[in-house]
């Protein structure tokens, strides 16, 4: 048995979470360069233009990207030979994200009722999604959300006999909905399938995947395809202002589901889909 | 690029037009979805608010907080129609500009002619960048709210777009 102490997790998570919010994603700026590149539209253009200075400015002068420096989506994959010492997981985790946020000067946009609404000014708690897996390491992927695409979000529960049509325009009048102040171009975050819980966490999940990599299901592979090309024809474009680039990417995971079901869920993200990742 | 001083001659007002690029120089206020609702709050019960109302420019926006030696973190524009239900009474009360992003609902758009406003597009997702346009800051009220407090900003060449013009034509 691995033994991992509890500061250590607290450790990467804080880090992790500095480097999510002040680096853009290498292959979040590499799809805005070639989205640059194709585009024709004078307004896409220079929105696009300023998407990668802002990049840039964060990066070199250690600031957030974005002030919505998000609530903090933690996933953890605990391999099953690890034994984790040093106290409750879930405490070393919000441990982490108080640090992260203090140390990186990042915004703390948490309250602690949703009725009440009083700011806890830790940023914490996050969202924790365990995972038990074979092996003796623990992965984490730490995703600072922002709320002004995570408010257009939404899920749905389609017929069976909808298919592939169903979830296309569902995802359409997703993006529709959304509009300018989601902050185009978004990358979307579908699940598809399982109960109307586990779509909604498929869909936060999928969100890890780079962009410029394909989905290993060939048949989700062609309707992410298909989803991109339809979003991209509204012609809302980036900071909504006109052009062909609406989404600049759309990754789906799906699971199988009952026979009386199609769960569809689509978390919307900003061009500021924001994750990093460590092991130990 | 025009550019344009805070607050708004009557004239440059009229001369906006929806689409328009713009850069602003001057005093802007932040305020968000907490201190809106306690500025309108106070307007109901007719008590004072804590910062002048009349002809001023309101930012929506929650900035990160500034590393040591800087002015001001990240502070881009948050979405604007959280705050609809609460602008025309601060129109009412004076307020002539808005700095936001997204759309504003019908009823905005008809209090925005009435009282002769603007709404201003600020690029959003930018936040990083637009904090080089910020050579000042103070937290003015409500400061236990942390970022949803009210900041008075000094702003610099701060790139915008009319939204909404005083004529109520929306980009």
């Amino acid at each position: 048995m691995r033994q991992v102490k509890t500061s250590a997790i607290s450790d990467l998570i804080s880090r992790l979470c500095i480097e999510a919010n002040v680096r853009l994603r290498p292959d979040m700026r590499k799809a805005i360069r070639t989205a640059l590149k194709k585009e024709k539209n004078t307004g896409a253009k220079s929105a696009l233009g300023l998407l990668l200075e802002n990049a840039a400015i964060a990066c070199t002068d250690r600031i957030a990207i974005c002030q919505d420096t998000g609530l903090v989506v933690v996933f953890m994959d605990i391999g099953q030979e690890v034994r984790i010492a040093g106290g409750p997981l879930k405490q070393a985790v919000d441990r982490g994200v108080r640090d992260g946020y203090r140390n990186g000067y990042l915004r703390k946009s948490v309250v602690f009722s949703p009725i009440a609404r009083k700011n806890t000014k830790t940023n914490t708690p996050a969202i924790l999604h365990t995972a038990v897996t074979p092996g003796n390491k623990i992965k984490i992927w730490v995703m600072p959300k922002g709320f002004g695409s995570e408010n257009k979000s939404a899920m749905t529960m389609l017929n069976p006999s909808d298919g592939e049509r169903g979830i296309i325009d569902f995802v359409v009048d997703t993006v529709k909905k959304a509009g300018p102040e989601a902050c185009p171009p978004f990358v979307l975050g579908i699940g598809i399938g399982g109960t109307f819980d586990y779509a909604a966490y498929l869909a936060k999940k999928s969100l890890l995947r780079r962009i410029d990599r394909k989905n290993p299901d060939k048949k989700l592979a062609a309707l992410e395809k298909k989803i991109l090309n339809a979003v991209n024809n509204l012609n809302l474009g980036p900071m909504g202002l006109g052009g062909k680039t609406t989404a600049l990417g759309v990754n789906i995971l799906s699971y199988a589901t009952h026979i009386a079901g199609l769960p569809v869920a689509v978390n919307m993200n900003c061009h500021a889909t924001r994750s990093a990742y460590g092991v130990i | 690029m025009r550019r344009l001083d805070l607050p708004l001659k009557n004239r440059d007002m009229r001369s906006l037009k929806a689409g328009q690029r713009l850069l602003l120089s001057g005093t802007v206020y932040t305020a968000r979805d907490a201190a809106h609702k306690i500025l309108v709050g106070l307007l109901k019960s007719r008590k004072r608010p804590p910062i002048p109302l009349k002809g001023i420019a309101v930012y929506y926006a929650g900035p990160t907080p500034a590393r040591p030696g800087r002015v001001i973190g990240s502070c881009g524009p948050t979405t604007s129609s959280r705050m609809d239900g609460f602008t025309p009474a601060l129109l009412k009360a004076g307020v002539k500009i808005m700095i936001g992003k997204g759309r504003r609902s019908a009823k905005v758009k008809e209090a925005i002619k009435r009282y002769k406003a603007v709404y201003f597009l600020a690029p959003a997702g930018c936040g990083a960048l637009l904090s080089k346009k910020i050579t000042k800051k103070k937290a003015v009220a409500y400061k236990d709210l942390g970022p949803e407090a009210i900041y008075k900003l000094e702003v610099e060449d701060f790139p915008v777009i009319v939204g909404i013009d005083p004529k109520g034509r929306d980009v």
